[in-house]
């Protein structure tokens, strides 16, 4: 069961580069899992106590996961997930 | 896996620690600020991808429609992506404005900064008469300001 992967530039540097990977799993935490046995600091940019982390977005076939199930979002075969991180900020200080 | 869109995080060019823009992307991105003030405007200048030339002007919707809070929305962030790979565009320049502080990067921006590629453009609209129109990099939590070189011309 395999799922292309597209990455963003800032989080290449786990990927040796490449700009898409393969994974497998049946849903987006299986998935990011599979992901993490091959591109070891990859879970810990997307995942933060078992969620998703807020500033980024992740899509399968273009939706959005937080609509679709978040991290426990189901995944089939050829399915096509892209990673963004959010593009935010402003003046306020957290 | 070739190309620029390609690279390596470590073989990013962070060239030079100039701005270099044309006047009319400057006047387009304070009318943007200057029209959604009081809430902070937001958007990016996309260009060919290792050109470092910001070309294409995107204003984006401030999903947040917040004073202090800027973010783009999900669907228009995938879709701007997309539309960048297709034509093998990067964000050149990323802008927002702040609109009650000045021009310079707050915790927030630098702590969700994540385009080590880009030139983060920030404008101040606190002031009614005149604007700050400032631009820094934002890599690793660090900022660096850099002079803004303004071309004029199309």
């Amino acid at each position: 069961m395999a799922v292309e992967v597209r990455i963003p530039t800032i989080l290449r540097q786990y990927t040796g580069g490449a700009k898409t990977v393969e994974g497998t799993g049946d849903t987006l935490a299986a998935l990011i899992d599979d992901l993490e046995s091959r591109h070891p600091g990859l879970r810990d940019r997307l995942v933060e106590n078992g969620s998703l982390r807020r500033f980024v977005n992740v899509y399968v076939n273009d939706e959005d996961v937080r609509f679709l199930g978040a991290e426990k979002t189901q995944l089939s075969d050829g399915d096509s997930v892209t990673v963004l991180p959010a593009v935010a900020g402003g003046s306020h200080s957290r | 896996m070739a190309g620029p869109a390609h690279r390596n995080l470590d073989q990013l060019p962070y060239p030079s620690t100039v701005l270099t823009i044309r006047r009319h992307l400057v006047d387009a991105i304070v009318e943007h600020a200057r029209k959604d003030h009081p809430d902070e405007a937001c958007g990016v200048i996309a260009g060919p991808a290792g050109s470092d030339r910001p070309e294409r002007f995107v204003p984006m919707l401030n999903a947040a429609r917040s004073p202090t809070f800027y973010e783009f929305d999900s669907m228009d962030l995938l879709h701007l992506y997309r539309e960048m790979d297709d034509n093998d565009e990067e964000p050149v320049v990323i802008y927002h404005s702040h609109t009650a502080t000045e021009a310079y990067p707050s915790r927030t921006d630098i702590g969700l900064a994540n385009e080590p590629g880009a030139h983060y453009v920030l404008v101040s609209t606190r002031d009614e008469d005149t604007h700050e129109f400032r631009s820094f990099r934002i890599v690793d939590g660090e900022v660096t300001e850099e002079e803004v070189q303004v071309i004029d011309g199309e």
